[in-house]
């Protein structure tokens, strides 16, 4: 499978008061033509932080202190912010989580529609308006042509996050990067985003990096899934890997703690404790302080990746042959049950039989 | 795999103990009260703890003064009028020269005023010593500041947590009360109050609290507004707390910052005022002294003599600089939001 | 919009009448008769002193008489400056004192917005530091010490301008400069404020994330947002020039209505007080619709919902 984006071991800190942040902690992955790799994990674990440097769009006080970000053959960490202004909005385009502020209040939405055509392609005026007016249709706005003329607070947060959607999808993106696009908005208007980016996704042929917190929203979307922790992707794999046969102790508490049809609200499982300060990371595995089966070696060093199948891989100790066998939570041991019934009936990857994963293991 | 070349200790795959899992959590920053946090960052900033500094200083000088003035601020000396600044011996711009008709005369010389005897700053046109009418004025010009900021404080508060606290008509009432006042230029209305109770400290004080106050309430009435769903109000209002009392012992507290940042702003704009009035004529009247009055005296003659103006106006703009700096550190300090 | 706008006018009348009944009673509270040589008069003179003003009438009567001839612009005699009408005396120096004013709101705002913006855009260098060293200074050094200081070293000792007084264009622009610091200096701390926070927002971000280079979102994006709020400085920037016209006008000698209104209060000459605080509160009354109404046609969330702001 062809790569169209490859992360290696990026590295950012930011510079504060209280010392360096360290945000984002060597994370490695590709993104392949097509699909959607989902990014996964708790509030601060460096989601945005990766999503922003792959767009050159890091605040000012941030450091990359190491890594490459491969597109088309550029190495988008070293292109100036010039070429990085060729790039954005033209073949990457983002959608951010807060569909009220993305827009700007004083434009009309027909011009910040049209304006990533207006920067990046020489196009005229009426093709423009003719190309807005098509995109907004697209992404379900009634009366595309009279709402062109209307500012963003005439219209509804489901109406305005299609309205960034178009925006960014105007010049037919290679690489589209949404980053929690659907946490502000409620639950009917979430689906109706949701079920419109993956239609969107088939028509205009475009790979997604979708970023959230929430696992549920994962299965419907994504290809494969990272899980991001304090600053590093813990586990990587496909879909069906990730929620049937997770290695990862972090992980299992991600699909611990979501809400199934027949779990109750009050047995809502939460992982204890919180995030580590990654102004001073912990020394080994970060996530040890706050994992039950942690062992005496996650607090010195941490683990590299163990490769699981071929598009499955995880940061562990208990994947080492060392480690003594564990045995997960019920709800894990529930769903390895179901996957391994799956895999002997011959459902071997059952959503994209065709992935092949390079994983960040893989290339150790 | 990369593990396979590393060396592992031995009971390396042991499972953690409990205990031990729980210690590195258990490291957190200490937490710190609102105010030490904002004082801490009050420190970082260098530009408002040297104005905290050199207002302490000033301050200082200025109140000590009333015991330890050079000289008598009013005793006049005809024969001693007008002297130029002289420090000891003298050196450059304080050695008591003047430039009389493009000559320069030694001045003290000229006056006969006996050797070692020296006026630091100078002095003014009835011979006054320049210095000790300059913390003489200090004195006044930071009182009057403090009197009226006082007023401007308990009208303010007083009027911002009523209209806050009742909401519904009362503020709406009281609302448009401050719309009308402050439709009023308030230099017009410092003005009429000065020409219809005529001038004095408490006078003009009165008059620069009567427009200060309009902000203060404004802020007040917003931040009371926010308050008073808040969780803790609501929980001493089902305890049956008495208004009063959950004002005094909730509401104000949490008000703290709001008010101690808009106080150091309304400081320097009462000085500003003070010296203004006093400096178009109608304000604090002899035998006080301010920096405004100074300024006015100094300048029927800054021509010729310009220290007379000068060192006034440099005391009253460092007042100003300062007070504004120190204002402008304790805004970040307190709302780290808007740190730039 | 229209409803808008009539009620805002309504309201301001309705002001401003409060403003003159406030200050006609204040005035009355004034003990003893506003004449200057007062002590030297007779009991008669002073009679027919008072006959002459009107002040011989129930205070209701000259209350009335007041307020009706302040609606056909007649703001009664001065008692100073040879008996003239009020509103003439205004008529004659407003325009000196509009000029100024006019002149020092434009220079202190353009060139402030453009500090501020370059501050924000450029936060945490030495620009930015330089531009709010400026605006401290020109918020702390009071106007008239920084009027005399021009006037010494511009005036006097380099004999750059005239030092005081009032002809030509050469004699207006250092009473323009030394009023528009103030402004300038607000402005400017405003704008900065302004232009950080929309710069950290959202949608400047998505712009960047669209491709536009940090001109093209100062330009198209930055500006217009952070300028919509600057309007409303336009109120307290105008009670600012007219403070400062005040001594300002009195150092360069210039016949504005500032020094006139100095020289009344000086002079205890009521009608020409209470005209020309009649005239200031007019103008900020004036300035505050004005920015009422831009604000409404410019920020579109306004406009197009005719809700109200409180500038
Ligand atoms: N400009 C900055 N300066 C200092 N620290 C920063 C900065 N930007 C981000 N961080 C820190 O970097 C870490 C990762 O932030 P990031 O925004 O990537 O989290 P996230 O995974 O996107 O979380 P969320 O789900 O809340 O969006 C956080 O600890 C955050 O505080
Ligand atoms: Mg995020």
């Amino acid at each position: 499978m062809e790569n169209i984006l490859e992360v290696k071991d990026l590295t950012v800190n930011f510079g504060t008061f209280a010392g360096d942040v360290q945000a984002v902690r060597g994370v490695s992955f590709d993104l392949h033509k097509g699909e959607t790799l989902a990014i996964v994990g708790e509030t601060g674990s460096g989601k945005s932080v990766t999503t922003k440097a792959i767009m050159g769009l890091l605040d000012s006080n941030a450091k990359v202190a190491s890594g490459t970000i491969m597109f088309e053959g550029q190495d988008l960490l070293k292109a100036s912010a010039h070429e990085m202004a060729t790039v954005n909005g033209n073949s990457i385009a983002e959608i951010i989580q807060d569909p009220m502020t993305s827009l700007d209040p004083t434009m009309t939405i027909g011009k910040q529609v049209s304006e990533p055509l207006r920067i990046h392609k020489s196009m005229s005026k009426e093709k423009a308006i003719a190309r807005t007016k098509e995109v907004l249709e697209l992404v379900g706005i009634q009366n595309a042509a009279a709402r062109m003329k209307d500012y963003p607070h005439q219209f509804s947060g489901g109406q305005r996050q299609r309205i960034v959607i178009a925006m960014a999808l105007v010049n037919y993106p290679k690489i589209l990067i949404a980053d929690e696009p659907t946490t502000a908005l409620d639950v009917t208007i979430q689906a109706q985003i949701l079920n419109l980016m993956t239609e969107l996704q088939q028509k205009i042929d475009t790979s997604i990096i979708f970023i959230t917190h929430d696992l549920g929203v994962v299965a419907g979307m994504a290809d494969r899934v990272a899980v991001m922790y304090a600053g590093k992707i813990i586990e990587v794999g496909t879909v069906d890997e990730i929620f049937y046969d997770p290695k990862h102790p972090y992980t299992w508490g991600l699909i611990n703690s979501m809400p199934t049809l027949d779990t109750k609200a009050d047995r809502l499982y939460a992982i204890p404790g919180t995030p580590p300060d990654l102004l001073d990371p912990p020394k080994g595995d970060a996530f040890a302080p706050r994992n039950a089966y942690a062992l005496k070696i996650d607090t010195q060093q941490a683990p590299p990746f163990f490769p699981v199948t071929a598009t499955h891989a995880a940061a562990t100790w208990l994947l080492h042959p060392a480690a003594p066998t564990v045995t997960p939570p019920p709800e894990i041991v529930r769903r390895q049950a179901i996957y391994q019934q799956m895999i002997a009936k011959g459902f071997d990857q059952p959503n994209n039989p065709a992935v092949k994963l390079n994983t960040p293991a893989t290339d150790q | 795999m990369a593990d396979e070349k590393m060396q592992l200790p031995k009971d390396a795959f042991e499972p953690l103990q409990a205990t031990e899992q729980l210690n590195s959590e258990r490291i957190a920053a200490p937490s710190l009260t609102f105010l030490q946090d904002a004082w801490r960052r009050l420190k970082k900033n260098k530009a408002a703890v040297i104005s905290l500094w050199v207002l302490v200083v000033i301050i200082i000088l200025a109140v000590g003064s009333i015991w330890f003035s050079p000289r008598n601020p009013n005793a006049q000396n005809a024969a001693y009028a007008n002297l130029p600044p002289k420090i000891g011996g003298g050196f450059w711009g304080f050695d008591g020269k003047a430039n009389i008709a493009g000559a320069v005369v030694d001045a003290y010389k000229q006056a006969g005023v006996p050797k070692g005897t020296y006026y630091i700053l100078g002095t003014d046109y009835l011979g006054r010593d320049l210095l000790s009418r300059i913390l003489f004025g200090t004195r006044i010009s930071l009182l009057v500041a403090f009197v009226a900021t006082f007023f401007d404080l308990v009208i303010g508060v007083a009027y911002g947590m009523i209209s806050g606290w009742y909401g519904g008509r009362v503020d709406t009432i009281m609302q448009r009360v401050l719309e009308v006042i402050s439709s009023v230029p308030n230099l017009v209305v410092v003005i009429l109050m000065i020409v219809v109770f005529k001038p004095g400290i408490f006078s003009i004080s009165m008059a620069i609290a009567i427009t200060g106050w309009i902000t203060m309430a404004r802020l007040i009435r917003a931040q009371t507004l926010k308050m008073k769903d808040q969780e803790f109000i609501l929980a001493a209002r089902t305890l049956g707390e008495s208004t009063r009392k959950i004002a005094l012992k909730h509401l104000l507290p949490n008000l703290s910052s709001t008010i101690i940042i808009q106080l150091m702003f309304t400081i320097p704009t009462a000085i500003f005022f003070e010296a203004f009035l006093s400096f178009i004529g109608i304000g604090i009247s002899a035998p006080n002294a301010s920096l405004g009055t100074l300024l006015n005296d100094g300048y029927k003659t800054f021509r010729f003599l310009p220290y007379q103006m000068w060192y006034p106006a440099a005391v009253l703009s460092i007042i100003m600089i300062a007070f504004n700096l120190l204002a402008d550190g304790l805004r970040d300090a307190f709302d780290p939001r808007t740190r730039g | 919009m229209r409803k808008y706008i009539l009620k805002r006018v309504l309201y301001m009348l309705l002001t401003l009448f409060l403003i003159a009944t406030i200050t006609f009673f204040l005035m009355k509270l004034l003990p003893g008769t506003p004449y200057q040589n007062q002590d030297k008069m007779s009991a008669s003179q002073i009679h027919m002193m008072n006959v002459q003003y009107g002040l011989n009438k129930p205070v209701w009567q000259q209350y009335l008489i007041y307020i009706f001839g302040m609606v056909h612009g007649n703001l009664g005699i001065s008692f100073q400056f040879s008996s003239q009408p009020v509103s003439y005396l205004i008529a004659t120096r407003i325009g000196p004192s509009l000029q100024l004013g006019i002149q020092a709101m434009i220079v202190g705002s353009i060139l402030g917005i453009l500090l501020g913006a370059i501050a924000a855009i450029r936060k945490n260098t030495w620009a930015d530091t330089l531009a709010t060293l400026l605006a401290i200074l020109g918020m702390s050094i009071p106007n008239f010490v920084f009027a005399v200081l021009l006037q010494y070293i511009l005036g006097f000792k380099l004999k750059l301008f005239p030092i005081a007084l009032w002809d030509n264009f050469s004699s207006s622009i250092l009473p323009t400069i030394a009023l528009a610091m103030m402004p300038l200096a607000e402005t400017a701390r405003f704008m900065r404020t302004e232009m950080i926070d929309v710069l950290n927002s959202d949608y400047i971000m998505l712009a960047r994330a669209k491709g536009l280079t940090q001109a093209g979102v100062v330009w198209h994006h930055a500006l217009r947002n952070s300028l919509i709020p600057v309007i409303t400085l336009a109120g307290p920037l105008a009670v600012n020039l007219m403070t400062g016209s005040m001594v300002v006008e009195n150092i360069f000698s210039i016949p504005g209505i500032g020094e006139q209104f100095v020289k009344s209060i000086t002079t205890n000459d009521y009608p020409t007080i209470m005209g020309v605080t009649m005239v200031y509160s007019l103008m900020l009354v004036v300035v505050i619709l004005i920015v009422d109404i831009l604000y409404g046609i410019i920020d579109p969330r306004i406009r197009l919902s005719g809700s109200e702001v409180n500038a």
